[in-house]
């Protein structure tokens, strides 16, 4: 069993206060439970004997020293090294600060809290527009002074967002395209107009899936990555380094990552869109009895080109807004490794919900302007 | 009906092992560390006595870090022994040891706080770990003066160590250190990059904290000021093994060319220079007090 610290109370006369007597170690390890008696002494202490103590540290002197210095008692019994700690500890002694940065009551913490989030919404949406106009003059300076661009890193961006994710885009539109020719045909079957499913297929994955899933996919995998890396090189200060030694952080990190994403977007758009078909071909072969090269012709046929137009020209939109979350949430890094995790969280829920909502507006855009 | 609050038992407390009362708190020997081909220590023995300060030194990348990596359990050596108070590191696994972590502080060379807790939050989380049934009253009031101790102001306490200065870090380092109030110290250049003033009032620092508490301190540094200032001892590593361990004077004697160049390099001689004088004024001001008292 583990040496514990006890204590006794002789009650004291009356010219003389009670004395507490402390007995065995005094230590970190033994003070824990006795501790919790001892608060609960209330009442004057004339005298705290602590000649039958074995060992003290610095938690028993704090402890001695507490008591004494909040009860008034003469501390008695004490050996030389004890007495160089309670010395040492009544200099380190202060008033009560906390230990945690202040807090509001409740009631006030919580519209405070509500009103900063909204005035924090408010000057993000600012940040993020003067970013994007930061980004834009960076771009404007490289296509000026040409020399001053890094072909290398936006190549390295090229493949780190597009060939890297060719594997995993294309099993997921795949897969989408699958599931919507089959649920498709199922629902189509009621009217005999199964034939439709290739208008199904063919024209939503090139107008609306393909590009969204895609951007959907980009953002999970390049936006989150982009807030981390640059949030990291935040935290190490390896921005700042940048900066001192000349190289615009703008140039050098930021418009490679937005580049490659929007020239990216377009071609996987495209290729998920492309996949998609395939999926809902394969699935036309086994279920509906269309042969797989007849769906494809027929996709031709009926889907018009337009559409092709449609899902090409928001690409490039959606790779703007998933890397320039990524880049501006990485960008606001400081103090600690949370706020990396934070950061990407916010970078990947801010691009897709972009991106959702943009779409909306293109939908209602493109149907206006006769691309239906 | 009233709340009754479950009384935490003695009996359920876990055991602890007694204080080392050994000579030896770290015994090293036939220490070998690889990484790769590149062979870091080659038979490498060592023996800190209970109670002093020792002072590593060695050129960069000699492996002062790894050799205190390898003392606490961080880094496994390709073979030889480690003991640390009177235990075997070497063939300790996770559990077994834990024991031993209540009973030393470590401060890394950053300082390595916990970025997401306050200052003071960080030097409670040892205790937490181990000392659980320490209720918050008491545990708050440890970390206040634990930090008041390692010399920060008050106000550092609820401070984040994205606020703090370099040094500052150390120091709070050093409180999270000195939590548990071991019995061992291992500091990883506790003064590196501090300004001579605050690198002085560190030194300061320890050695005061060394002689009230008692430790044993394992101090790896290149800052010859701080090894003629505080260190009882010095341990010179080079070849891949620690060359000579001794007092200075005892080290200045030997005629190994990297201590001679050492000691006696410019910064060397700078720092004994200042040493002389600083005992000098000592010696002064105590003849003068003895004068004093004569009269």
């Amino acid at each position: 069993m583990r040496a514990l610290t006890s204590f006794q109370l002789n009650p004291g006369s009356d010219d003389q206060g009670a004395t507490l007597v402390f007995s065995g170690p005094m230590t970190v390890s033994s003070l824990g439970l006795a501790d919790k008696d001892l608060r609960k002494i209330d009442g004057s202490i004339g005298e705290i004997n602590v000649s039958d103590v074995t060992m003290m540290d610095t938690v028993g002197a704090w402890t001695v020293w507490r008591l004494s210095r909040d009860t008034g008692a003469k501390i008695i019994g004490c050996k030389d090294e004890p007495q160089k700690l309670i010395d040492a500890i009544s200099k380190a002694d202060s008033n009560a600060h906390s230990i945690r940065a202040p807090r509001l009551p409740l009631l006030q913490r919580v519209p405070e809290h509500i009103g900063t989030v909204m005035l924090n919404l408010g000057r993000g949406f600012l940040q993020v527009v003067g970013f994007l106009g930061q980004v834009i003059l960076s771009a404007g300076s490289l296509f000026r002074h040409p020399g001053r661009f890094r072909p290398k890193a936006l190549i390295h961006q090229m493949e780190l967002v597009g060939v890297n994710s060719l594997a995993i885009i294309g099993l997921m539109s795949f897969l989408v395209g699958i599931v919507i020719a089959q649920q498709g045909a199922v629902q189509l079957r009621q009217f005999g107009a199964e034939i439709y499913t290739v208008n199904l297929v063919g024209r939503l994955t090139l107008r609306e899936l393909g590009v969204l899933m895609t951007a959907i996919m980009v953002a999970g995998r390049s936006g989150s990555a982009f807030a981390a890396q640059i949030g990291t090189m935040k935290l190490t200060e390896e921005v700042d380094a940048m900066r001192t030694i000349g190289v615009s952080p703008m140039e050098a990190l930021v418009v490679p990552r937005i580049l490659a994403t929007m020239i990216m977007m377009p071609l996987l758009g495209f290729y998920s869109a492309f996949l998609g078909i395939v999926g809902g071909a394969f699935l036309s072969t086994l279920t509906l009895g269309i042969p797989f090269f007849t769906f494809l012709s027929r996709v031709q046929e009926v889907v018009p080109l337009h559409d092709v137009w449609v899902g090409i020209t928001k690409a490039p939109v959606f790779g703007l807004i998933v890397a320039l979350a990524g880049c501006y949430q990485g960008m606001q890094v400081k103090n600690n490794a949370e706020e990396v995790g934070a950061r990407t969280t916010a970078a990947v829920v801010m691009a897709i919900f972009t991106v959702i909502v943009l779409d909306a507006f293109f939908a209602v855009f493109f149907t206006n302007i006769g691309w239906g | 009906m009233t709340e009754v609050e479950t009384p935490v038992i003695a009996q359920e407390l876990p055991d602890l092992p007694e204080p080392y009362d050994g000579e030896h708190p770290i015994r090293v020997r036939a220490l070998r560390n690889v990484f790769g081909d590149h062979v870091i220590h080659d038979g490498l023995d060592l023996e800190v006595n209970k109670g002093e300060i020792i002072g590593v030194v060695g050129g960069s990348g000699t492996g002062k870090s790894v050799l205190m990596r390898t003392i606490i359990g961080l880094q496994i050596p390709e073979s030889g022994e480690v003991e640390v108070l009177g235990q075997s590191i070497t063939d300790a696994r996770d559990d077994a040891d834990i024991d031993i972590r209540s009973r030393w502080g470590v401060l890394f060379q950053g300082g390595a706080l916990f970025s997401t807790l306050t200052v003071a939050e960080n030097v409670e989380v040892p205790l937490r770990e181990f000392y659980p049934e320490i209720e918050d009253d008491l545990r708050h009031e440890i970390a206040r003066y634990k930090v008041l101790l390692s010399g920060l102001p008050a106000d550092a306490t609820s401070k984040y160590p994205s606020e703090l200065s370099g040094g500052m870090k150390k120091r709070a380092g050093l409180a999270r250190a000195l939590s548990l109030d071991p019995e061992l110290l291992f500091l990883d250049e506790p003064t590196a990059g501090l300004d001579p003033i605050g690198a002085a009032a560190f030194d300061q620092l320890i050695l005061q904290l060394q002689q009230t508490l008692g430790l044993t301190v394992f101090l790896i540094t290149h800052d010859l000021d701080t090894l003629y200032e505080i260190c009882d001892r010095v341990a010179v590593i080079a070849d891949k093994k620690v060359i000579a361990v001794g007092t200075i004077p005892e080290l200045l004697a030997t005629d190994h060319p990297w201590i001679q160049e050492y000691f006696n390099g410019p910064r060397g001689r700078a720092a004994q220079d200042a040493q002389a004088r600083h005992d000098g004024v000592r010696d002064t001001r105590k003849s003068d007090a003895l004068l004093q008292g004569e009269e």
